[in-house]
């Protein structure tokens, strides 16, 4: 793997830290007019999620991480493990809850999602930015209501739940920003 | 269609800029400071190992490069000479105030390699100047009149003068000029910044950079002009020795909102004692396997002929620029950083 040195750190580099592969954030170059310079980088921790802030000395260098980020397929929950295809090559890959995390909520059977592969083995889940899912129970809204305000909670068919204004109706399908985890708009078919 | 080729500064902000240099000049004229240019190719260069520089090739006349004077031949000719593109003008306008120039100033624009980031261009503009005669208190007080007068839209608190020791014991509770390595270490750990231990080892001036760096410095300056004086002996190189007391410098640097801007010296005029820190500079050169350095003799002759006892001061003044314009990156003052240049 290529090594990298601090004046080529820049936002979205994987690099290894402590063992674990990271993305840098941030790389900003401290320098003393007449002393040392540093640089000082946010990085995020790809296993954890962890942001940290470490210093180098400039020159330093880490070497890069196998991580790439790859579109696939979300095929199916067996129960224990989420199996995932790439539609190109139909491999396939499972990965289990814990590295699936709140991505779990927005991933319905079919769906295209993201998924960074580390050494070749997934380490985490990116549901697309929107998702359109089905709202299998929420309270019968007031006729004529279209206000934005207020809202109510919807369960949709992935089991996530979101508020949705009073309008919107049981069995409807809405557009989600899975970001934030808002509702955007309902989905006509 | 490709964008690259716009300024990365609004036009406002070279207004901006043409108005601060004529605000400049005008305070020095006003003071019968006289104006010099000193050459940016110089065939010497500043030792310091912290300054990494750029160097150029130069043909001597006669090897101008025509076309059949570019084969082969002519580029391996001894005639081809290494200039060095300057880290600063400070040796060059050194030899003019040996040569009676009296008191100088500058404008230019200085080349450090390897220095790109928020805060830094390779190439950046620097104000120099030099009184002969003051001292540095009095040094101190002339930066605050024209620094403070460029912000006179931006009404400044009132300036700080703070000594290096006082301000690095009330923000960290460490005695700067005494090093100790348990205590050093300890309060790395206890901010969470840990990798200090690995990195500064039992390198005194490598831990003073970087508890400065990220704990005093960022707290300097709020909304006001801080200059910090007396440096620890082992960060200065051209500031002469405190005759009161060895372990620090005459030295000063300005602060402004926790941005450093500029440096300062009660400068050495030693001859002898300069050359021996230059050959200390290029030892650790040596050792630490960075490019070498050329000693600059004409500087030391000029100092053995004389330098008339001064003080002198040097600012960025991109720096200065983000500062009176609230930018958050010298990209934004600059017209063509150096990814556009």
């Amino acid at each position: 793997m290529a090594i990298y040195s601090t004046n080529e750190f820049k936002a979205g580099l994987k690099v290894m830290l402590d063992n674990d592969p990271c993305a840098i954030i941030e790389n900003e170059f401290v320098k003393p007019g007449k002393g040392q310079a540093f640089n000082r980088v946010k990085i995020r921790n790809l296993k954890t999620g962890r942001v940290i802030e470490r210093t180098f000395k400039s020159g330093e260098s880490l070497e890069g991480a196998d991580v790439v980020d790859v579109e696939m397929q979300y095929l199916y929950n067996d129960g224990q493990f989420r199996h995932f295809m790439v539609p190109d090559t139909f491999e396939q890959y499972q990965c289990d809850e814990k590295i699936v995390g709140d991505a779990g909520k927005w991933l319905k059977d079919q769906d295209s999602c993201t998924v960074t592969l580390w050494n070749d083995a997934p380490l985490a889940i990116s549901p697309a930015n929107f998702v359109e899912l089905t709202i299998v129970e929420t309270d019968p809204g007031v006729r004529g209501d279209t206000s934005g305000g207020g809202g109510k909670p919807a369960t949709l068919d992935t089991g996530a739940v979101v508020r949705v204004p009073l309008f919107v109706q049981q069995g409807e399908m809405i557009k989600v920003d899975t970001r934030t985890g808002e509702y955007v708009s309902r989905v006509k078919e | 269609m490709l964008q690259e080729w716009q300024p990365t500064c609004p036009i406002e902000l070279l207004r901006l800029r043409a108005r601060t240099l004529a605000k400049i000049r005008q305070f020095f004229a006003d003071r019968s400071v006289l104006e010099v240019e000193t050459p940016l190719l110089g065939n010497s260069i500043g030792t310091d190992p912290q300054l990494a520089f750029f160097t150029t090739e130069y043909l001597s006349p006669g090897m101008v490069c025509t076309p059949e004077a570019c084969q082969e031949q002519a580029w391996q000719s001894p005639s081809r000479q290494t200039l060095f593109l300057q880290t600063s003008p400070e040796f060059a306008m050194k030899r003019l105030l040996a040569a009676g120039s009296g008191s100088i100033y500058q404008i230019g624009k200085a080349f450090r390699n390897g220095e790109s980031g928020r805060f830094h261009n390779p190439e950046f503009t620097m104000l120099e100047w030099y009184r002969v005669g003051f001292t540095l208190p009095q040094l101190m007080d002339e930066i605050a009149e024209l620094v403070g007068g460029l912000f006179i839209d931006l009404p400044l608190q009132e300036t700080q003068r703070v000594s290096y020791q006082d301000v690095f014991v009330s923000f960290t509770g460490l005695d700067p000029l005494v090093f100790s390595y348990q205590d050093y270490c300890n309060f790395a750990r206890e901010c969470g910044l840990s990798e200090a231990v690995d990195i500064c080892g039992h390198d005194h001036a490598l831990w003073l950079d970087f508890i400065f760096s990220h704990n005093v410095q960022p707290h300097l300056g709020k909304n006001a002009l801080c200059m910090v004086y007396g440096y620890p002996a082992c960060q200065s190189s051209l500031a002469r020795i405190n005759e009161q007391c060895a372990q620090i410098t005459e030295r000063v640097e300005l602060f402004v909102n926790g941005v450093e801007l500029g440096n300062g010296y009660h400068e050495l005029t030693d001859a002898a004692e300069q050359s021996s820190r230059f050959d200390k500079e290029l030892a650790i050169r040596q050792q630490q396997k960075l490019p070498v350095s050329v000693k600059d003799k004409r500087l030391i002759a000029a100092l053995e002929s004389g330098l008339p006892e001064c003080s002198g001061m040097a600012i960025g003044l991109d720096r200065l620029l983000m500062l009176l314009s609230g930018s958050a990156s010298i990209d934004d003052v600059l017209s063509f950083p150096i990814h556009r240049a």
